[in-house]
C-alpha cells in the first residue's frame, strides 16, 4: 500500500506525520530533538529511509542529524561548516561591509541519485556539499566567491541560501536562491555560477533591476520541465522559461504578490501554488483569510482555494520551506503555518484539512511518497 | 577523575547521564577538559566551542566551585577541587529566552 510521510521542522523540534494514500487519518510522532530549531528535514529520493535534518540552537550552534530508518532513530553526523579560504565581506543592512559568518543550515537537498550525497544551504549564504552521508562538508566556494558577493545583503531573516534545485536531466546544473542576493545557476557542478535575475525589479535597491540584491523568497521547478522556473519574490510572482535567463511577472490577479512559498503540482507543470501574504511588514494573509492560490495556466490567472481553511481572524504566516507536494496519483499539497498548523489537501488543493493544529511555529514541511 | 555537568540538551545529544566523568593526564584546564570531553563524545564538537576559533560559544558559561570561570584563560589551571573530582565543572546555558 502506498502512503506519505510528512517531515515537519518547527521552532522546537521535528515531527513526522504519516498516512496511507487516502491521507485522511494520520499518525504523529515527535517532537524529535525537542527544544531545538529544526529548519529543515528532507528525505533522499534515492533511498526514502535516508533522512537528513538541520538542528540548531542559539546556545549550541548547528548540528546535522541523519536517519537511516525513515525517522525512527537518528544519529548526529558532521557539523563543521567552514568557509573555504578567507571568508571576506558582504553588505550589511546599513550598506557597510560585514564579515561572512556561519550561523545555521537553512536547507538540506539530498542528491536525486545518491543517498550519501547531500547539499546544504547556509546562512551567511553559501552552499556546502557532503558525499559521505553528512560526515564531512565542503563548500562549493565558487558561489560565495562570485564577484558580486560583496553586494549581497541579508533580508529580515538573515542572509540565507534557502533554495537548492537539482536538475534531474543534468547532474551538473543546480539552481540556488539567496535572500537578498537573488537566484544563481551553475552548469558545471558548482564550480562557477551565473546570476539569473534579469527581469526582476526590487524597489528597495538603488538600481531596482540590478544584477544582484533581489530578495528571492523561493523558486520552484517541475522535474519533468527543468527549464521552467517559478519564483516567489519579496514582492512579485515570476516565471522563467529559459532556466532563469529572463523572468516575467505572473502575479496577475493575486490579492497580494508578497509571500514566501511557491510549489508546482506533481503531474501538471503549469499548475502552481502560492500563499499570498499582506505585505513585507504585515506577514499574515490579507483580510484574515488563509487562502492558497492556484494557477492552472502557469501564472497570471489565479483562483483562491479556501475549502477547509480558516476564512476569518487568521493571522499566521507560511514560511518559504513550508509547502510541498506529494506524487500520488491525486497530487497532495501540504503547508505549515507559524501558528503550528499543518494542512493537507489530498486533491490538488480543492479541499483542505488540518493534520495537526498545535505544533510549535512551523519552519519547513517536506513530504515523501512511499510505495 | 573529573566530573562534568552538561546542559540538558547536550546530555540528551551525548546520551549521557546527568554527570560525565573523564580522565585527564596533565594540567586540568578548560581546554584539557573540553578536549577530553569532545574526544569521548564527538557529537559535542562545535556545540560548546566554535570550530576554527575554539572560542566558548556566546551563550554558554563555565562555572565551578561557586565561581564563574567563563572568562579565565583556556589554559589556566582550574581549582584543585575540580582537578580532584570533589567539585564538578559545569557547562551552563545562559538565560537567553526560550
Amino acid at each position: 500500500m502506498s502512503g506519505v510521510r510528512v517531515l515537519v521542522g518547527t521552532r522546537k523540534g521535528a515531527f513526522v506525520l504519516t498516512s496511507n494514500e487516502r491521507r485522511e487519518q494520520w499518525d504523529v510522532s515527535g517532537p524529535h530533538f525537542g527544544g531545538w530549531e529544526i529548519y529543515h528535514v528532507k528525505g533522499s529520493p534515492a533511498d526514502p529511509n535516508r533522512l537528513y535534518a538541520s538542528q540548531s540552537s542559539g546556545w549550541f550552534g548547528q548540528l546535522i542529524q541523519r536517519s537511516d530508518d525513515g525517522g525512527l532513530t537518528w544519529e548526529p553526523v558532521g557539523n563543521e561548516f567552514t568557509y573555504e579560504g578567507v571568508p571576506g565581506t558582504h553588505q550589511w543592512y546599513d550598506g557597510t561591509q560585514h564579515p561572512w559568518e556561519f550561523k545555521r543550515v537553512w536547507h538540506l537537498e539530498p542528491s536525486l541519485t545518491d543517498p550519501d550525497t547531500v547539499y546544504a544551504g547556509v546562512e551567511d549564504a553559501a552552499l556546502f556539499k557532503s558525499v559521505d552521508a553528512g560526515k564531512t562538508w565542503k563548500e562549493l566556494s565558487g558561489l560565495r566567491g562570485h564577484e558580486t558577493g560583496v553586494k549581497w545583503q541579508p533580508g529580515a531573516g538573515g542572509m540565507c541560501l534557502h533554495t537548492i534545485l537539482l536538475d534531474p536531466g543534468n547532474p551538473d546544473r543546480i539552481f540556488v536562491a539567496i535572500s537578498a542576493a537573488g537566484a544563481f545557476r551553475t552548469d558545471d557542478g558548482g564550480e562557477t555560477w551565473l546570476p539569473i535575475n534579469k527581469g526582476l525589479v526590487s524597489e528597495f535597491m538603488p538600481n531596482p533591476t540590478g544584477e544582484v540584491g533581489h530578495c528571492v523568497h523561493r523558486i520552484a521547478m517541475h522535474p519533468a520541465r527543468p527549464n521552467v522556473l517559478f519564483m516567489q519574490k519579496h514582492w512579485d510572482v515570476m516565471r522563467s522559461d529559459d532556466m532563469g535567463g529572463t523572468w516575467q511577472e505572473v502575479s496577475g490577479n493575486l490579492p497580494s504578490d508578497f509571500g514566501f512559498p511557491i510549489d508546482i503540482h506533481a503531474h501538471e507543470p503549469e499548475t502552481v501554488y502560492v500563499v499570498p501574504i499582506k505585505s513585507d511588514s504585515e506577514h499574515y494573509p490579507p483580510d484574515g483569510k488563509l487562502r492558497v492560490y492556484r494557477s492552472r495556466t502557469g501564472g497570471n490567472e489565479w483562483e483562491a482555494l479556501t475549502n477547509g481553511l480558516p476564512q476569518r481572524d487568521c493571522y499566521v504566516n507560511v514560511l518559504r520551506d513550508a509547502m510541498c507536494v506529494d506524487t500520488l496519483d491525486e497530487c497532495g499539497v501540504y503547508f505549515g503555518t507559524t501558528g503550528g498548523q499543518v494542512y493537507a489537501s489530498p486533491n490538488g488543493g480543492d479541499s483542505w484539512a488540518p493534520i495537526v493544529r498545535d505544533l510549535p511555529a512551523v519552519l519547513s514541511v517536506e513530504v515523501q511518497t512511499l510505495s | 577523575m573529573i566530573r562534568v555537568i552538561l546542559p540538558a540538551h547536550l546530555r540528551t545529544l551525548a546520551r549521557a547521564d546527568s554527570e560525565i566523568e573523564i580522565d585527564i593526564v596533565g594540567p586540568v584546564t578548560q581546554r584539557s577538559i573540553l578536549d577530553a570531553l569532545e574526544a569521548g563524545y564527538p557529537m559535542l564538537r562545535g556545540t560548546i566551542r566554535e570550530y576554527g576559533t575554539g572560542r566558548r560559544r556566546e551563550f554558554l558559561r563555565f562555572f565551578a566551585c561557586g565561581e564563574d570561570l567563563s572568562h579565565e584563560e583556556p589554559d589556566a589551571e582550574l581549582p584543585d577541587a575540580v582537578a580532584a573530582g570533589k567539585e564538578p565543572f559545569m557547562i551552563v546555558g545562559a538565560i537567553a529566552g526560550g
